[in-house]
């Protein structure tokens, strides 16, 4: 299936001016990487409040934790696996133990960072930014809903999380869909199966959701942009009426998405929950076409997965 | 021109630092734990600090001048004793609820916490961080066009953690010169001397590579400390003062000894050193 695809860096950029105009206390700092993460189209307009510190990701998150001290709202932005990495320890002891206006919306998240390979590609950045008390964890899935998690982390007060993958996306939100941090959106009702999912996969799901209909299996997508704090009551409501959940996504199966259904799951409605992801292992390079292929993340072997995950 | 401190003056202070070190030590026997070598090397500096050079506001939010004040950031946040004595005797905690000290349900958590004590800025405890946040403090201050210092005390051990570095780097490039950094020079960290363990070296030329001002005192000296602050007041660039103290200062069988790092005294041990400080 082809569609127009959007840079969903471009439109993180773009939320940043956005709300850099309404709000003079946005701040954004970068290390080093303004050009891939799209933080200099902030820059360019806002010279006065864009500090790059270098490629220096801890000295970035501790800054930033400074600005927030001062009532600034700082937006941080590096590569997914040096701000979650790099920093971890800067985010869980100052960033988040303060409760700081500390936004780190980390780029290239997933195994579709593609041709830079292992070392680049964030897949365990869900696991260790949930983890940490006081962080709200965002996957958007479109170009849409990061304009609403930009938006929504600049009126949030604490430190946020934003996930913004690499490559192009399609439009798959309704342009009239309200963006609601405690609520996850159905997106496909069914009665097989729950197919549960966030960022980039949200659209192969939907298109293997299409694909397990021709193959008469009836599965419910659930869009869940927010990982934390995860909306209990839709994943239990879908699980009671399908008794069947599948989590998909573009990260490692320990800890990210999956394991929060799971944790759900088990301590409120025991239903076989199968999580579909990258197993205990590092990325590769190649295209992201390629990689989502090979890690069974693309429509298509997702369906065949599925198919044979429900027999 | 920089007054100097009359000598009356500088007795007043001293008499200060002994009550400080007195509680630092209370405070730790109270419940065998916590960490007095180095609340007693950094005492004399954070007294001179918060009783004759920082603009700083007890009544916190209540007073009008709360948002110009200065920042502190304690990024040796294990030394917290020597924050807690000097916000007590300066108003912020009642002396009483100084016995609480790392007991459950306490405002004064073993490394200081912002959500549970007024006059913390950020709550601190890991190494390292603290000059990264006083660039970020700085950055805002000189945003909102407002004229205050941010003043950070850090040990010297703590140089060894690399971030350290990043933030040297990073004050200099976006010239924070509202910065006032302050090493504690004790020369101890927790497994022995720091010469030892890793080489900290010659901080003064390193800071100054890096392209701060720097200034080198006797930590324990009053008016050295007051001179130093009231002079880095007045610097275009970044200023580090290393201030080189003893460990344990004040207290015989705790000074240049690692071991009281992190040991609270016992009873006996406690009387002794009151009697000292008397």
């Amino acid at each position: 299936m082809t569609r127009e695809c959007k840079s969903v860096r471009n439109a993180y950029g773009n939320a940043l001016v956005e709300i850099g105009k309404e709000n003079k206390n946005i701040v954004v700092l970068d290390a080093d990487v303004s050009c891939s993460t799209q933080t200099k189209i902030f820059a360019k307009e806002f010279p006065e409040r864009f500090f790059n510190v270098g490629i220096a990701e801890q000295d970035l998150i501790t800054t930033a934790s400074g600005l927030a001290c001062t009532g600034k709202i700082a937006f941080v932005s590096t590569f997914a696996v040096f701000a979650s990495g790099r920093a971890w320890e800067q985010i869980r002891n100052t960033v988040c133990y303060s409760n700081l206006n500390v936004k780190i919306a980390a780029t290239h998240g997933g195994i579709t960072v593609g041709e830079d390979g292992a070392s680049h590609q964030a897949l365990e950045d869900i696991s260790i930014m949930r983890s940490i008390p006081n962080m709200t964890v965002i996957v958007p899935a479109d170009e849409k809903e990061v304009k609403d998690a930009i938006k929504f982390a600049a009126e949030h007060d604490g430190p946020v999380y934003i996930r913004i993958s690499r490559g192009n996306l399609p439009d798959v939100i309704d342009k009239n869909h309200k963006f609601n941090y405690l609520k996850a959106d159905v997106m496909e009702e069914g009665t097989d199966v729950t197919l549960i999912t966030n960022g980039e996969t949200l659209v192969e799901t939907l298109d293997c959701a299409k694909m397990l209909k021709e193959k008469g299996i009836n599965a419910e997508v659930i869009n869940m942009p927010v990982v934390k704090p995860i909306d209990k009551e839709t994943i239990i409501k879908s699980a009671k009426k399908t008794n069947r959940v599948i989590t998909i996504e573009n990260h490692s199966i320990i800890g990210g998405l999956g394991s929060a259904v799971c944790e759900v799951l088990s301590e409120n409605y025991p239903v076989k929950v199968s999580r579909i992801g990258t197993n205990d292992e590092f990325g590769q390079s190649g295209t992201a076409k390629e990689l989502m292929a090979y890690y069974g993340l693309n429509s298509e072997k997702l369906t065949e997965k599925i198919t044979g995950l429900l027999k | 021109m920089i007054n100097q401190l009359s000598n009356s003056e500088i007795e007043k202070i001293k008499e200060v630092s002994r009550k400080l070190r007195r509680n630092i030590l209370k405070m730790v026997h109270s419940h065998q734990s916590g960490h007095p070598g180095g609340s007693l090397s950094c005492i004399d500096i954070l007294n001179v600090l918060y009783t004759h050079c920082m603009k700083h506001y007890p009544e916190c939010e209540k007073h009008p001048d709360y948002k110009n004040r200065d920042r502190f950031i304690l990024s040796k946040g294990h030394v917290s004793p020597a924050l807690y004595s000097i916000l007590s005797h300066c108003g912020y905690i009642d002396e009483k609820e100084l016995m609480t000290f790392r007991q459950f349900g306490s405002k004064l958590q073993g490394h200081p916490c912002c959500h549970k004590l007024k006059g913390i800025e950020i709550s601190t405890g890991s190494l390292g961080q603290g000059l990264s946040i006083a660039c970020g403090m700085a950055l805002g201050l000189k945003l909102d066009k407002i004229d205050s210092k941010v003043y950070v005390l850090m040990g010297d051990g703590e140089t060894e953690e690399g971030s350290v570095w990043e933030a040297a780097m990073n004050a200099v490039h976006h010239k924070l010169d509202n910065i006032i950094a302050i090493v504690d020079r004790n020369k101890l960290q927790i497994d022995g001397s720091t010469e030892d363990i890793k080489n900290v070296g010659d901080l003064n030329s390193k800071f100054k590579a890096f392209g701060w001002n720097t200034i080198e005192i006797n930590g324990h000296d009053i008016n050295s400390i007051y001179y130093a602050i009231e002079s880095a007041k007045t610097s275009s660039i970044p200023t580090v003062i290393i201030a080189n103290t003893i460990k344990g200062k004040g207290v015989s069988f705790m000074e240049n000894n690692a071991g009281w790092h992190g040991k609270a005294p016992n009873d006996e041990q406690l009387n002794q050193a009151l009697e000292e400080l008397k």
